[in-house]
């Protein structure tokens, strides 16, 4: 039986990846990421974990290395966040357009300036369009049940794409959580060994990374865009199949008494628990409220999202992160694509806050499901609010 | 014909000379890695470096390819001109990936996932690629000690993209950048000494080559690739498009660049300088200058400070291969 142990959310980060016996990590330190390649570090020194650990001098070349390693088939790891997921930009595309399964844990932090090591989504929606699965957390038990189904889902042999476990910067990742770590003997059964199908080896030669000009770029992409869709069916099923052996289940869009509610509360990350308990209090004082929690990014879960608040009246959606000068935040914006269409469909109203590490209190929800009511009423002057402002 | 009207008289190393005594053909592997059929330009040094050196790679190697000249004329989906495992990922992060594949490799083989034949990491990599965009990544892959083959073929600007300045452009040279004009010479930088940089990483092997001079090229690689660490070639690859000058002179060209100290011929192994080519003289570097477009506009007070710069650096390096002073002294 698996033990029950009181751990950093980093640490066992660690303890997830040693139990997926990787092959290679390769990292470069970034606030609050350290406490994970740190740990991953302690482990390949004490010989607890057989890996290579590449120490990089930059992000861009921890992914760089990172995909080098998975192309000849190596099982690898990273963990990064903010402006050091920035850095790594331009690679992330390569891992995803070239069929190597990565898996990164990113302590989700903001982007500068002016510099704040503290958390928001800023990061993890900049790189949104990479063609990474990525995959919202909320807790300890989250991020490393969903870290050991990053290998299973990305390595699959019909997915074979990098995969993004995100947690909140310090709201998660320096939390000591009480997490059961599952059994070497459950692990191995539940991911198998990597095979890529292709490697580079000089018994079987093979060119990776060839240009592409006009005549073939467009089906590589239209390629890569079926295979991210199709991913969705391996994610439910390695989802039920981790179920079903550890007893604990994910699902792309998640809700919390949210069956009758005509009015929702939309989130991501960490702050869904606090949320969860504004909820509770709201239904202690009869209000019909209730919260949707989106687990799966990339590839967007359209049907799960219709189907979660097609009976409310009023959608609030809370995002960690700003697009400037735009319709909404990024994830308010997607879920108002994915209504558009919809005969039957609720108002949705748009919020962004927590930005930089700012907390939201239960109270601070309670003014924001307030608020959102009273928008869906009368109408803002803005496209968007940004929550808990000091004017 | 141009050829003819030039005289430049063949100065043969001598252990390149006894090669060829046993008639040099045989003494190369027919086996071509670099399948013909690429994309090159007419006159191309650097493809035909490219060729060489893979000759002497052999085929249990995995090449790590920069974006640039290399990756393009190769390159093109849906076909390869590769007959070894081959991989382009970007511009700048050659180093990083070949860190990347090392060290999979290395854990792979100890955990018995691989066969246990040992597969050597080579990367090629432009000037552009290796001493400006990608100095972070190789500097990184350096340090840590990687075990690979970093080739680095210098064509001395980005003629990929249409012959823009990089930082191995030499001073004086017209390129679209750093145009020569009224008030410009064009490059108005020296040309910067990446082999020294490499070197400072006190790794065991650093040398440089040219294809002009074939099995000084091919012994180089040879010897790069059975070093156990980071091995380090910077090869001066003449572009006819890019330095304007005739195709067929590309071969004389590199032998000329030797010849004058401009490039000269050596290897740094575990620290101690060695030439592979001694010259007893310098030829003038007009010889090489003026056989290319790029250098046409220089008056003659920079050429002369060119020459100037020349000997000095020449005479560094002579001073390095036997140094006067020292501790045990």
């Amino acid at each position: 039986m698996a033990k029950r142990v009181g751990i950093e959310i980093s640490a066992a980060i660690g303890e997830a990846v040693k139990l997926a016996n990787v092959d290679v990590v390769a990292s470069y330190p970034i606030t609050p990421q350290t406490h994970i390649v740190e740990h991953i570090a302690e482990l390949v020194a004490d010989g607890e974990l057989d890996a290579a650990y590449i120490p990089v001098e930059s992000e861009h070349s921890a992914m760089s290395a990172c995909l080098g390693a998975s192309a000849v088939g190596a099982r690898t790891f990273t963990a990064s966040a903010g402006q050091g997921l920035e850095l790594m930009h331009e690679v992330l595309y390569i891992a995803s357009s070239m069929r190597l399964p990565v898996v990164m844990a990113v302590t989700n932090r903001a982007l500068s300036a002016p510099l704040s090591v503290w958390g928001d989504h800023s990061d993890a929606m900049a790189v949104r369009d990479t063609g990474w699965i990525q995959i919202f957390t909320e807790n300890g038990q989250e991020v490393i049940d969903n870290v050991l189904c990053a290998f299973r889902i990305g390595e699959d042999r019909g997915v074979l794409l990098p995969v993004m476990i995100h947690l909140d910067g310090f709201h998660l990742s320096h939390m000591i959580e009480p997490i059961y770590i599952p059994e070497q003997s459950e692990v191995d059964k539940f991911i198998p060994p990597y095979q890529h199908p292709l490697p580079l080896n000089p018994d079987k030669p093979v060119t990776m990374g060839a240009f592409g000009p006009p005549f073939i770029y467009t089906e590589t992409k239209k390629a890569q865009e079926v295979n991210l869709t199709a991913a969705k069916e391996v994610i439910l099923q390695c989802w039920e199949d981790f179920g079903s052996i550890f007893q604990r289940y994910y699902h792309p869009v998640e809700t919390y008494h949210s069956e009758d509610a005509k009015i929702l509360l939309l989130t991501m990350g960490s702050y869904s628990e606090t949320a969860t308990m504004t909820i509770d209090t709201l239904r202690e004082e009869g209000k019909n409220v209730g919260l949707v929690k989106l687990r799966l990014w990339r590839p967007f879960p359209f049907a799960e999202i219709r189907q979660a608040v097609k009976d409310a009246e009023v959608l609030i959606v809370l995002d960690r992160a700003l697009s400037f000068g735009g319709p909404a935040g990024p994830v308010c914006s997607e879920i108002k694509a994915a209504l558009y269409n919809e005969d039957k469909k609720p108002k949705v109203v748009s919020f962004v806050g927590g930005l930089g590490g700012r907390d939201i209190t239960p109270d601070g929800f309670r003014e924001i499901i307030n608020r959102g009511i009273e928008i869906s009423r009368t109408g803002s002057e803005q496209e968007f609010e940004m929550f808990g402002v000091r004017e | 014909m141009e050829e003819n009207t030039i005289s430049v008289p063949r100065v043969v190393p001598r252990k390149i000379k006894e090669k060829y005594a046993v008639q040099a053909p045989r003494l190369v592997t027919k086996d071509e890695f670099l399948a013909p059929g690429h994309r090159a330009c007419v006159g191309c040094a650097e493809a035909l470096a490219v060729r060489l050196a893979c000759k002497a790679l052999g085929a249990n190697v995995i090449i790590v390819t920069a974006t640039g000249c290399i990756e393009i004329i190769s390159s093109q989906l849906p076909w390869t001109s590769w007959r070894v495992p081959w991989i382009h990922t970007l511009f700048e992060n050659t180093a990083a990936v070949a860190s990347g594949i090392e060290a999979g490799l290395r854990a792979m083989l100890k955990k018995e996932r691989r066969s246990a034949k040992e597969t050597k990491v080579v990367v090629m990599a432009g000037d552009g690629g290796t001493s400006d965009i990608g100095i972070q990544a190789l500097s990184g892959a350096l340090e840590r000690g990687h075990d690979f083959l970093y080739l680095c073929f210098d064509n001395e600007a980005y003629m990929n993209t249409g012959i823009q300045r990089s930082s191995a452009t030499p001073f004086g040279a017209s390129t679209t950048t750093a145009p020569a004009g009224k008030m410009s010479i064009g490059q108005v930088t020296w040309k910067k000494n990446m082999p020294a940089i490499v070197a400072a990483h006190d790794i065991p092997y650093v040398a440089t080559a040219c294809p002009s001079y074939p099995f000084d090229l091919m012994d180089k690689v040879a010897k790069g690739i059975a070093t156990q660490g980071p091995a380090y070639i910077h090869i001066l690859s003449v572009c006819p498009t890019g330095w304007r000058s005739a195709p067929n002179l590309s071969i004389r060209l590199g032998s000329l660049a030797v010849e004058t100290g401009i490039f000269p011929l050596y290897e740094i192994e575990d620290g101690k300088y060695n030439l592979s080519i001694d010259l007893p003289t310098l030829r003038p570097v007009t010889d090489y200058m003026e056989l290319q477009g790029r250098f046409k506009h220089l008056p003659e007070e920079t050429v002369k400070k060119i020459q100037h710069r020349v000997e000095e650096e020449y005479t560094k390096l002579t001073e390095k291969v036997a140094p006067t002073k020292g501790l045990s002294e």
